[in-house]
């Protein structure tokens, strides 16, 4: 298999086996969470490193991922005694297991090969020097199947727990009642994570998992409501964003797994402008819209309010309404125009009437925003 | 190595100055994010720092602390304004939206990092050093720029000291008190950017936000009010700068911005479990006496209306407490040990296997009665 080609293949599959548990962490606010755990893991890998003395080592990462589970831990007891508040115990867990971390490495730098940058920041160009050999015949880089295995690890886990997922992660009362444990569908996701998180970092890095992990469902969620819907686009985002990030990193010969992280914040940033409903250009036309069109049901209003009165002529009359309106002249004449193109308006002897489709239309529509109150 | 020569080594007098001085500038910011329970601020903020860092870099040619802050400053202040505008305009929820933000520009940091490496004779060693931090590099030159900015913060603490205070605590109020909410929020975060950007260059963009949380949280502990837990925070985050500082420089390869945090976590940890009145080890003992007193109301309470019930000058034996009627029932050993106590209190009296309230007994149960009903 091409380099090229095998890189990429890594990172698709780093991006899946993220984006798939990733849905669940900011479904269930757990977010920062991740990145807690993203820093942490490189404690364990240190702790564990010392012991196992192979980065490819099953027991390393097994160990590694246990210190996800510890930082989880830890937060929850200190957010237990309520003398601290949820993010405040997050911020202070992290970094304390990160810089134990870092000073290990740098107190045995000479002893041992491992450096913080590699954990912390990865770097997959490296990835498939790494061969797996069996028999004596190469099938490919380790990294690939070590993250191959965990991404179908945790495709089996999503499948299998995905009712009891599902229900625990939308209404965690409900999900007591039918007695799944909120606490053991956590541990178990947050256990995943942190299993995926050093399955990673030697390929992405422990920061950027945390860009595949929240960044790819983020952009999903702004597309769909259905839980799998987001699953299946998160991991589509992601895809796109490692092909996209590799061939950009490769042009301008810069970090390739920090350009994948740009490339998932760049396409979130199309979907959150363009995104068809939910993007920010459709909500800000919808809400120009609303506006305009209770600019024209306030208008209607008006005139059926002082039609007939004995300052009729000064309420209503075309070149003086817009200053009893309070609004912009030129904004009065755009509202009247578009009202008189519907039949909904007409002028006589320079007073402003209104017709009886008007009328009810005007009266409908106020009745439904009273309601509405 | 030791403490003296912090005063004749110039070179570690200047670093343990510095990391004093971020520490003190950190402390005081922090209350007010730790308050308002922005602590992950202070993650996405130094995270997000780092393209501002390599793009200052790359436009001034300069490693001049000012304009690395002030790109540090930009994309730090860029970074919280687009996470605040996607949770006003989208559904996306604010931990989402953090994560995200800082895991991308700390992406694109490192994309920009990378680049400068290659250009060539670009002297960009040493930007590197902002991902943990590089503290033994300070001069004396970063230490005076850190005193402006931390006096400058504080000035603006102290002017707005009521406002700040208010928007902590009540924000609601605050606006509707006439406050420009708003304004004195775009201040406050624009001053907690600042104080994290000048941190960055002594423990680093990874560990920054530690140094935001960890003195508040230690300081909160201590005190209920506000100028004392800004005053206190401020001295545990000096005090973790100066230790970390001699620590690290006491040992070959020690790094210093890790060694600060382990300090101040320390400290947390420390206010966490022995802070009077509120700390774990304090409420485990309040928890315990107001057991203990509980347990011994009940079973004078239990002799009292027997004594109201039946005949006043009747003793009871521990048997009839221990059947006496009551939603808690002691072992016979615990009623014995009880009525011990209670008698070197001189609220019961034992005689011939028999126990008598006394007056002073019934004055306590009823005065305790009282209080209950209230």
């Amino acid at each position: 298999m091409n380099v090229q080609i095998e890189i990429q293949l890594i990172a698709i599959v780093v991006a899946l086996a993220c984006s798939t548990l990733g849905v669940f962490l900011i479904l269930r606010k757990m977010a920062m969470m991740a990145d807690a755990i993203g820093h942490t893991i490189l404690f364990g890998i240190v702790v564990a490193f010392f012991i196992t003395h192979d980065l490819n080592s099953p027991l390393l990462i097994i160990g590694a991922a246990l210190t996800g589970t510890l930082t989880v831990f830890l937060v929850e007891s200190i957010n237990k005694t309520k003398l601290v508040s949820e993010d405040s115990s997050i911020g202070l867990i992290f970094p304390l297991l990160f810089s134990i971390g870092v000073i290990l490495i740098s107190l045995y730098a000479g002893d041992v090969h491992l450096d913080t940058d590699a954990v912390l920041l990865g770097e997959i160009a490296f990835a498939p020097f790494n061969r797996f050999v069996v028999n004596g015949v190469d099938i490919g880089p380790s990294s690939l199947y070590i993250m191959g295995a965990i991404l179908i690890m945790n495709i089996v886990y999503v499948s299998v727990f995905y009712k009891e997922l599902k229900i625990s992660t939308f209404d965690p009362n409900l999900a007591m009642a039918l007695g799944i444990s909120p606490g053991i569908m956590h541990y178990s996701l947050m256990t995943l994570v942190s299993l995926t998180a050093v399955g990673a970092f030697d390929a992405v890095g422990a920061i950027l998992v945390v860009a595949f992990m929240v960044g790819p469902p983020t952009a999903a969620y702004l597309l769909t409501d259905d839980l799998k819907d987001m699953i299946f686009l998160s991991g589509i985002i992601g895809t796109i964003s490692v092909v996209l990030g590799y061939w950009t990193a490769r042009i301008f010969d810069v970090a390739i797994a920090g350009m994948m992280a740009v490339m998932v914040g760049a396409i979130f940033l199309l979907i959150f402008l363009f995104a068809p409903d939910r993007g920010l250009l459709s909500i800000m036309r919808r809400k120009k819209r609303q506006k305009y069109d209770f600019a024209q049901i306030s208008f209607l209003m008006h005139v059926i309010n002082h039609e007939g009165a004995k300052d009729e002529r000064e309420e209503l009359g075309i070149n003086t309404i817009h200053e009893h309106l309070g609004w912009n002249k030129e904004f009065v004449k755009d509202i009247f125009n578009n009202l008189y193109k519907s039949n909904l308006v007409y002028i006589e002897d320079d007073i402003i009437r209104i017709t009886d489709k008007g009328r009810d239309l005007a009266i409908s529509n106020a009745e439904e925003i009273v309601n509405g109150i | 190595m030791s403490l003296i020569n912090i005063f004749s080594d110039y070179t570690l007098r200047t670093v343990a100055l510095g990391s004093a001085l971020l520490g003190a500038i950190s402390g005081v910011i922090g209350t007010y994010t730790v308050l308002r329970k922005q602590s992950l601020v202070g993650d996405a903020v130094s995270h997000a720092a780092l393209p501002g860092i390599g793009i200052a870099f790359l436009l001034t040619g300069s490693k001049n602390i000012e304009w690395l802050l002030l790109g540090a400053f930009i994309s730090g202040w860029l970074s919280l304004y687009i996470v605040n505008s996607i949770i006003k305009n989208s559904k996306v929820k604010y931990d989402s939206a953090l994560g995200m933000i800082l895991s991308v520009f700390f992406g694109l940091g490192l994309v920009i990092l990378t680049y400068i490496q290659k250009i060539p004779d670009s002297n960009q060693a040493g930007l590197e050093g902002f991902l943990f931090g590089q503290a033994s590099t300070l001069l004396k030159r970063d230490v005076i720029v850190m005193s402006i900015v931390g006096g400058a913060i504080i000035i603006i603490i102290a002017l707005l000291w009521k406002e700040f205070k208010l928007l902590s605590f009540d924000p609601e109020f605050c606006q509707v008190s006439g406050f420009p909410k708003e304004k004195l929020d775009l201040i406050l975060t624009t001053l907690i950017v600042i104080a994290i950007v000048t941190g960055l260059q002594t423990v680093g963009v990874v560990l920054m936000s530690d140094m935001i949380i960890a003195p508040a949280v230690s300081a909160r502990q201590w005190t209920d009010k506000l100028s004392v837990m800004v005053i206190l925070s401020s001295i545990f985050g000096g005090l973790s700068g100066v230790i970390g500082t001699i620590i690290s420089s006491s040992t070959r390869n020690l790094p210093t911005g890790p060694v600060i945090v382990v300090i101040i976590s320390a400290i947390s940890i420390i206010s966490l479990f022995i802070a009077p009145g509120r700390g774990i080890i304090w409420r485990r003992m309040r928890d315990k006496k107001n057991k203990k007193r509980l347990n011994r109301n009940i079973i004078l309470n239990s002799i009292y209306n027997l004594n109201i019930e039946g005949n006043r000058i009747q003793g009871y034996s521990l048997e009839d407490l221990s059947i006496s009627k009551g939603d808690f029932n002691f072992p016979i050993n615990t009623i014995e040990k009880e009525l011990e106590k209670l008698e070197t209190l001189d609220l019961v009296k034992g005689k011939d296997e028999k126990w008598y309230i006394t007056e002073k007994g019934i004055n306590e149960i009823e005065d305790f009665r009282g209080r209950l009903e209230e």
